[in-house]
C-alpha cells in the first residue's frame, strides 16, 4: 500500500511517497518516476513517510539511475527513516545517489547546480 | 409372514372355501331331493361363500401392488386379462347349456347349481380383482379425508355381507335402501381420478379401450347371472346379495366416469406432455456439466429445449467472445436481417451485448417488423454478472410469446448460466492445478541448483540452509574449491521473489561456476560477474552477493561485499563480533566499468574458534507481531550465545531463536543462513 503524490515546485518535481513499497506497489512508483523523468526537470523525492521498501521497489529506483544520469536530470532523495536508510546503505546506493536528511538540504543542493 | 406366503395361503383358503361352498350347497340339494334325514345347517354354504369372497379379496390385495405413474396401464391391462379369462370360462358354461339345451341334464337342478357355482367363482374373481385395481387407482394420491372415506366404504361393504346372511330378496325395501346407500358412496369415491392426468395421449386411448372391454365383460356376466336366476332352481342367488350388487354398481360407475373424464382430458394431454418435457429438458441442462459435457453442448441443449418450450419457428444463439453462431432453421443472412429489424431499444441493447443488467420480462419479448418473423424473444445469457451471450427465439405469428413462455426461457437460461459458470470454474481449477504442478517441478529443479553438500576441510566446518517463501525463491549459496586449499564461498540474494527471482538465481549459479575456475581474487570475480549480469538481467533487477575466499594455506579469509547484508565475524581471541561491511554495490546496479570503483576487497587472518556467519535479508528483516524488526542486533545477540557449539548446532539454534522472536508468525520471505567455524588445530 503506497500513496504517491507529485507536485511541481519551481522547476522541480517533488514526489512524496507514503506507505510501503512492495512488488505490487512498485508499479506506482515506476509510473511516478516515468512521468517525472519525461518532464525533464529535477526530481526530489520525499521519503519521510516511507515505512518499508522491498527489493522490487529498490529495483525501480535503480532502473532510473542510468537514464537520469544521461539526461543530466537532478535526482535527490531525502527524509529516509533509519530502517529504510540502512537498506539503501547496505546495497551501496548511498554511493551513487544523492541522499540527504531534509527538504531544505535537498533544495539547497538543487539550487547550487 | 412374507408377501409370497400370504398370497399362497389366501389362494389356498379361497380354493378350499369355494370347494366347501359348492359341496355343502350341492349336498343340501341332495338332502332336499332325496329327503335324507341329515341335519345340516343351511348357513354352511353361505359361510363358505363369504370366506371365499374374503380370501379372494386378501389374495388380490397382496397380488396387486400400489399404483404409480408407470403402471396405470399395467393395472388396467390386468383387469382386461382377468376379465378375458373369466369371461371365456363363463362362455364355456353358456356353451354347455346351449349344446345340451334339450337334454335332461341341463334341466337337472344339481347340474344347474354346479355350473352356477363355477360361474359364481369366476364372477367373484373378476369383481374382486377389478375392485382392488379401482381401489389402487382411487388411492393413487391419497389425502387423510379420502382414506377415511374409503375405509368407511369398505366397512360398509363388509357390513353388507352380514346383511346378506338374512336372505333378503333383490328389490325389497331393505335391500334397496342398503344398495342405494352403498351406491352413493361409490359415486362420491368415483370422482377420484387424478391418475388420468399422468397418462399421455396414447396411454389415454389405451385405457379407454381396456375399460370399455371390461364393460363388455361386466355386461356378459350380468346377462349370464340373470339367465341362471330365471331358472328358479338356484339355492343361493348372487343377484339377491347386496354386496355383489354394490360391487357391480361401483365398478360400473368408476369405469363410466373414468372413460368420460379420460375422453375430456384427451385434448389437454399435449399440454401435460409439454410440461413434462420442459421438466426433463431443465434436468438435462442442469446435468450437462457433471456429465463432463462441453460448453457448446450446453448451448445446444439450451437452444433445442428453449425452442420446443415456446414453439419457436427459428432460433439462434450468439456468444460475445465467439463469432460462431449456433442456429436452428435460420441462415446467416436472415440473422442479419432480424438484427437490423429490431426497433425495440432494450432488445437492441441485449442483442448487441450492451445489456445493463436491468431485467424485466416485457423488455425481453417484443414484436418484430420482418417479412417472415413477427415475434421475438431476446434473452441475455449472464455469467458472473456480465453478459456472455444472447439467445434469440423467433415466431412467424405476431404476439406469439406469452408471459409464461418468457418465464420458462428465463429459468432455462439461468440454469444454463449456472452450468457454464461451473464449467469455467472447473477449467480454471484444472489450469491452476497444472500451474501448481509446474511450480513443484521448478522447486525440484531449483533445489538441485543449491549444493546438496558443502566441501569439507580440516580447517573449517561449514553448514548452510536455505528456504523459499514461495515454491521457488531467489536465494543462492555455493562453494567451490578452485585449487588445492583455496575455497570460494558465495551467498547471494536476487531482487524480487518467486519465479523471476528463481530464473536470475540460476543465471547467478552459471556465472559463479564459470568464473570461479579462473581462480581470480574475489574483487575480480565480482567485477566480471557484474559485467556478465549487466548483459542479461532486466533493468530493474539486481543481485546482492558476498564472496569469500578461504586460503587454508595462508589461513586468510578474503572477501568482497556486493551490496549484500554484512556478514558477522566472531573472533575467539577478542570474543567480539565484527560486521564485514566494507563498501560495495549490488550486482547489476551500475552496468558499466564505473562499477569497478565500488568494489573493495578486505582480507583477515582466521584463528581457531572464529565463526563466519553469512545470511540473506530474510533473517534480519523478519518482523514479529509487534512489527519489531529482528535486525542485525537480534542476529548478533543470538550468535554470541552459541559460539561454543558446532557449526550445525549454531545454525539450528539461531533459527530456533528467530522462531522464538517471531512467536506464532512464520517467516514469509526467502532466507538463507550459513555458518562456517574455523578450527586450526587439526591442520598444522
Amino acid at each position: 500500500m503506497v500513496n504517491i503524490d507529485i507536485a511541481k515546485e519551481h522547476d522541480i518535481q517533488l514526489i512524496t511517497v507514503v506507505g510501503e513499497i512492495d512488488a505490487s506497489s512498485s508499479i506506482e512508483l515506476d509510473d511516478a518516476l516515468r512521468s517525472a523523468s519525461d518532464e525533464g526537470s529535477g526530481i526530489i523525492i520525499n521519503l519521510e513517510g516511507l515505512d518499508y521498501i522491498s527489493s522490487a521497489g529498490l529495483g525501480v529506483f535503480i532502473s532510473y539511475i542510468d537514464e537520469l544520469k544521461t539526461k543530466k536530470i537532478l535526482f535527490i532523495l531525502f527524509g529516509m527513516q533509519p530502517a529504510v536508510k540502512e537498506v539503501f546503505d547496505i546495497l551501496g546506493l548511498n554511493q551513487i545517489m544523492t541522499i540527504v536528511t531534509d527538504k531544505d538540504e535537498a533544495i539547497k543542493i538543487a539550487n547550487e547546480i | 409372514m412374507t408377501q409370497k406366503l400370504k398370497i399362497r395361503l389366501s389362494f389356498l383358503a379361497g380354493l378350499l372355501s369355494w370347494l366347501l361352498f359348492a359341496f355343502f350347497d350341492l349336498y343340501a340339494l341332495f338332502v332336499a331331493k332325496y329327503e335324507l334325514k341329515v341335519n345340516l345347517s343351511e348357513l354352511l354354504p353361505q359361510i363358505f361363500l363369504t370366506t371365499f369372497i374374503l380370501s379372494t379379496l386378501t389374495f388380490y390385495r397382496y397380488k396387486i401392488t400400489k399404483a404409480d405413474s408407470i403402471n396405470f396401464l399395467d393395472l388396467l391391462w390386468r383387469v382386461f386379462i382377468t376379465g378375458l379369462v373369466t369371461t371365456i370360462g363363463s362362455l364355456i358354461i353358456r356353451l354347455f347349456f346351449y349344446v345340451f339345451a334339450n337334454s335332461a341334464i341341463s334341466k337337472n337342478p344339481i347340474t344347474i347349481n354346479f355350473f352356477y357355482h363355477l360361474l359364481v367363482g369366476l364372477v367373484i374373481i373378476f369383481l374382486i380383482s377389478t375392485f382392488v385395481v379401482w381401489k389402487r387407482l382411487i388411492l393413487y394420491q391419497k389425502s387423510k379425508n379420502l382414506l377415511q372415506l374409503w375405509g368407511f366404504f369398505e366397512y360398509a361393504l363388509l357390513g353388507s355381507m352380514i346383511f346378506d346372511f338374512f336372505g333378503n330378496q333383490f328389490f325389497t325395501v331393505n335391500f334397496n335402501t342398503v344398495l342405494i346407500f352403498l351406491s352413493s358412496f361409490a359415486l362420491i369415491l368415483s370422482f377420484n381420478l387424478k391418475w388420468i392426468a399422468y397418462l399421455n395421449f396414447k396411454q389415454k386411448w389405451k385405457s379407454i379401450l381396456f375399460i370399455l372391454l371390461s364393460g363388455i365383460y361386466v355386461y356378459h356376466f350380468l346377462l349370464n347371472l340373470t339367465n341362471f336366476s330365471s331358472t328358479n332352481e338356484l339355492s343361493i342367488n348372487l343377484i339377491d346379495r347386496v354386496y355383489i350388487n354394490a360391487i357391480f354398481v361401483f365398478i360400473i360407475l368408476y369405469a363410466g366416469i373414468s372413460i368420460l373424464v379420460t375422453l375430456f382430458n384427451l385434448p389437454t394431454s399435449s399440454v401435460f406432455e409439454q410440461k413434462l418435457k420442459e421438466a426433463i429438458d431443465f434436468q438435462k441442462l442442469s446435468q450437462s456439466i457433471p456429465s463432463g459435457q462441453s460448453e457448446n453442448q450446453t448451448y445446444d441443449i439450451l437452444l433445442d429445449s428453449s425452442m420446443s418450450a415456446v414453439f419457436a419457428d427459428a432460433a439462434f444463439l450468439k456468444l460475445k467472445n465467439n463469432d460462431n453462431i449456433l442456429s436452428r432453421n435460420i441462415d446467416q443472412n436472415m440473422i442479419k436481417e432480424v438484427h437490423e429489424n429490431i426497433n425495440n431499444n432494450s432488445a437492441k441493447e441485449i442483442i448487441s451485448f450492451n445489456f445493463n443488467g436491468d431485467f424485466s420480462n416485457n423488455k425481453v419479448s417484443t414484436s418484430l417488423r420482418h417479412s417472415t418473423f413477427k415475434s421475438i424473444i431476446t434473452m441475455p445469457i449472464m455469467v458472473k454478472g456480465s453478459q456472455h451471450g444472447v439467445l434469440v427465439l423467433l415466431q412467424e405469428v405476431a404476439d406469439a410469446f406469452n408471459r409464461e413462455m418468457v418465464d420458462i426461457i428465463v429459468t432455462f437460461v439461468s440454469q444454463a448460466s449456472i452450468s457454464i459458470e461451473n464449467f469455467t470454474l472447473i477449467s480454471e481449477a484444472i489450469e491452476n492445478e497444472r500451474y501448481q504442478e509446474q511450480l513443484k517441478i521448478a522447486k525440484t529443479v531449483q533445489n538441485s541448483l543449491l549444493p546438496s553438500k558443502l566441501n569439507t576441510h580440516p580447517d573449517f566446518e561449514i553448514v548452510a540452509e536455505s528456504h523459499a517463501a514461495e515454491e521457488v525463491g531467489g536465494d543462492y549459496y555455493d562453494m567451490v574449491e578452485s585449487q588445492d586449499g583455496i575455497f570460494n564461498f558465495i551467498i547471494g540474494d536476487v531482487s524480487g521473489k518467486g519465479t523471476s527471482a528463481a530464473f536470475n538465481m540460476a543465471q547467478m549459479k552459471g556465472i559463479f561456476h564459470s568464473l570461479v575456475l579462473q581462480n581470480g581474487k574475489p574483487a575480480e570475480f565480482i567485477m566480471l560477474a557484474n559485467a556478465a549480469l549487466g548483459m542479461c538481467l532486466e533493468k530493474s533487477s539486481f543481485i546482492t552477493a558476498s564472496y569469500f575466499q578461504i586460503d587454508t594455506i595462508k589461513k586468510k579469509l578474503c572477501h568482497v561485499r556486493a551490496g549484500h547484508c554484512p556478514a558477522l565475524y566472531f573472533s575467539r581471541s577478542t570474543n567480539k563480533i565484527q560486521l564485514l561491511e566494507s563498501n560495495g554495490l549490488g550486482l547489476g546496479i551500475l552496468r558499466n566499468s564505473e562499477y569497478n570503483d565500488f568494489v573493495k576487497e578486505e582480507t583477515l587472518t582466521y584463528h581457531n574458534g572464529d565463526i563466519l556467519l553469512a545470511y540473506t535479508d530474510g533473517i534480519t528483516e523478519a518482523r514479529n507481531a509487534d512489527n519489531k524488526l529482528y535486525g542485525i542486533e537480534g542476529l548478533k545477540t543470538s550468535l554470541v550465545k552459541h559460539t561454543d557449539c558446532t557449526a550445525e548446532e549454531i545454525k539450528q539454534r539461531i533459527i530456533d531463536d528467530l522462531q522464538v522472536f517471531l512467536g506464532d508468525l512464520e517467516l514469509d520471505d526467502d532466507y538463507t543462513l550459513s555458518v562456517m567455524k574455523f578450527d586450526t588445530t587439526r591442520n598444522g
